[in-house]
């Protein structure tokens, strides 16, 4: 069975210029590259931001606000249930969101350089 | 109190590492397979091994005893432990796989193309390195001591000699399978004995972990004493001569010891008792440290690519996250039934004796003791081998060599007898605070390294050796003046103590400033040195000849 398949040489010659760009380092794939890095490193800023202030921030409430520190949930002291709990599915969570928008960012980043424009 | 079971848990533990290595061994056939495990290692067998290779005595061991000291403030430890996983998936993880570079002085050389910068890095991977392990075989001759009454000579020995051993013998495949292992059955023996204790403790009517009336002795307890104690009751004060036991029955309030530094009464419950400058400077160096940690980092290379390497990082995050939750129970059950290593200071101990001391000596509290005992013993065994391999790698191919088997065994046998020998003749580091000051002097050298390499176009290779030496060299410098104890004002106290909230932004600033000083040297080939960091594994075909 053949198939038949309508070859646009446009779109070839677009399609190898987009790679060539980044391969080449051209003022072009300079661009795009650049674009990529941006948007990973505000990715992992912003993601780390989240972390400063969720985390970071529990010092200061403590030393600011004391009687946090003698807050009981179910007989435990907030302290305690925060840092030996629930730090752990926090960070955990952070770092699946910046799994998930990462790769993301890396897909979009691949369909654009090897999709030819319509 | 030491359990029948313990010397075989020990032995079933070593015999056990011994073969699975032997298994890898037989798989290991060129350099290649030797150092790299062939990148064959799927994300969950990798992820496990990295955890296997991470928890280390300090953890184990060091993090319940903090607990069990100081209180609240000490979770700092844990949760910067597992936080640094986080850091290192955020701005590290896909790019260093994808960089190529096995060890720190290889990306060194990948990202600036200098040699005099490989070995810098290579003396800071070696110290780093040492210095870690210095404490692990500490913690085995400890760890010998109390739970067979063995001697800490012979604990440092078997340990050392056992790990440099199976470290030349194996190489990273066979430990690869030896570390995965090692992360479940060190998972398993802090899990299972906790069960076992929460219910105890549930059971024994759920004993207040601090009694309005001050703490008590739970049962009767005879404590040893090596060095003459000055003992402070409520009513009165008494001398403990040395090595005199003194026997306290049950129902005793227990004493503070002046010597030792130890939280006591509410103040242990409640945050914030050690200031702000030292928990952020902790919270830091724990934070950004991890990256930096050698025996880490040679473990991405056996991802497949960049995107596995991110995903072996996030089940290291789940899994380092799920151990952390038991030290903290051994800790603070530790409050109420083992309070005499309060009064020793030996509060590293209290995973290892915990077991006995509350469950008794029926079956189900032996069986426990034993198998906290062999999975103290992982942990020696893991961390050291994962170190030593690193350790290891970059003096072979960096210093003594050119990095055939050969050599590798050779630099094996090297960096093994040295920590063997400093273990022997330094005694009385605090296990966790030694691991703390290499995590701050990885912080301050190799994170500011990574983190500028990878993102930032405009690092030079003087600037990257400025920053290393300066912020490095004060954060080894500060490490010096802790471990030789040499006497300071109490404000330098807390600086040189917990290094790291200066250190590192004096790294980071060193090497911007330098690096825009010394323009002229930016790489030759950066564009295409960024592209192999950043580009997707999907592009790789395409921009990657």
């Amino acid at each position: 069975m053949t198939t038949r398949v309508r070859v646009v040489l446009g779109e070839i010659a677009r399609q190898r210029a987009a790679s060539q760009e980044l391969a080449e380092q051209s003022h072009l794939g300079d661009v795009l590259l650049r674009g990529l890095m941006r948007a990973q490193l505000a990715l992992a800023l912003r993601l780390a931001l989240v972390v400063v202030i969720g985390l970071g921030g529990l010092p200061l409430l403590f030393a600011f606000a004391p009687p946090i520190g003698t807050v009981t949930v179910f007989g435990v002291n907030l302290p305690w249930l925060l840092l030996g709990v629930a730090a752990y599915p926090f960070l955990f969570g952070v770092g699946y969101a910046f799994v998930r928008l990462a790769e993301q960012n890396e897909r979009d980043f691949t369909a654009l350089v090897k999709r030819p424009e319509r | 109190m030491h359990s029948p079971y313990t010397v075989p848990a020990i032995i079933v533990v070593t015999l056990a590492t011994v073969m699975i290595g032997a298994y890898g061994l037989r798989l290991a056939r060129t350099t290649s397979d030797f150092l790299v495990a062939s990148r064959l290692v799927s994300p969950r067998w990798n992820a496990a091994a990295i955890g296997g290779e991470y928890l280390s005595a300090a953890s184990f061991l060091g993090v319940a005893g903090l607990i069990l000291k100081f209180g609240v403030d000490v979770l700092w430890y844990p949760v910067g432990f597992a936080a640094g996983y986080l850091a290192l998936l955020l701005f590290v993880a896909a790019p260093l796989r994808r960089s190529g570079a096995f060890t720190l002085p290889d990306f060194c050389e990948l990202r600036l193309g200098s040699r005099r910068l490989r070995k810098l890095a290579t003396a800071f991977v070696v110290f780093i390195g040492w210095l870690y392990l210095v404490p692990q075989l500490q913690g085995s001759g400890l760890t010998l001591i109390t739970v067979t009454g063995g001697s800490y000579l012979l604990g440092v020995l078997l340990v050392g000699v056992l790990v440099t051993a199976s470290v030349a013998l194996g190489g990273m495949r066979s430990i690869t399978f030896v570390q995965a292992f090692q992360f479940w059955l060190k998972l398993t023996a802090l899990a299972v004995p906790a069960l076992f204790l929460v219910i105890h403790w549930q059971s024994d009517g759920r004993r207040p972990v601090t009694p309005a009336d001050g703490m008590v002795f739970t049962h009767q307890t005879t404590v040893h004493f090596d060095q003459s104690a000055k003992l402070v009751f409520p009513d009165k004060t008494v001398v403990a001569h040395p090595n005199e036991d003194i026997t306290f029955p049950a129902g005793t309030p227990v004493p503070k010891v002046e010597a030792v530094h130890a939280n006591d009464g509410a103040g242990w419950l409640l945050p914030g008792q050690r200031g702000l400058f030292a928990t952020y400077s902790l919270i830091l160096a724990t934070f950004l440290g991890t990256m930096g940690l050698p025996h880490v980092l040679v473990r991405f290379y056996t991802n497949p690519d960049g995107s596995a390497a991110r995903r072996t990082t996030l089940v290291v995050l789940a899994l380092v996250g799920m151990f952390y939750l038991f030290p903290t129970m051994y800790g603070v059950l530790g409050r109420i039934y083992t309070p005499q290593l309060l009064l020793t200071g030996r509060t590293d101990a209290v995973v290892l004796t915990l077991p006995s001391a509350a469950l008794g000596g029926g079956i189900v509290g032996e069986l426990c003791a034993a198998l906290v005992a062999a999975g103290a013993f992982a942990a020696f065994l893991s961390s050291s081998s994962g170190l030593l391999t690193s350790v290891a790698g970059v003096l072979s191919t960096d210093v003594l060599g050119r990095g055939s088997v050969r050599d590798f065994r050779i630099a094996t046998v090297v960096a093994g007898m040295v920590p063997i020998v400093l273990a022997l003749n330094v005694s009385g580091l605090d296990v966790s605070q030694v691991v703390g000051l290499a995590f701050a002097v990885a912080a301050s050298s190799f994170c500011p390294l990574l983190v500028l390499g990878i993102w930032w176009r405009g690092l030079t290779d003087i600037g990257a050796a400025a920053g290393i030496l300066v912020g490095g060299g004060a954060a080894i410098g500060a490490v010096l003046l802790t471990v030789l104890k040499v006497p300071l004002p109490a404000w330098a106290n807390v600086l040189i103590g917990q290094p790291a909230a200066w250190t590192v932004p004096l790294a980071f600033t060193v090497m911007v400033l330098v690096s825009r000083a010394t323009r002229s040297r930016l790489p030759a080939a950066l564009g295409s040195i960024m592209l192999r960091l950043h580009a997707p594994d999907a592009l790789r075909a395409l921009t990657y000849r």
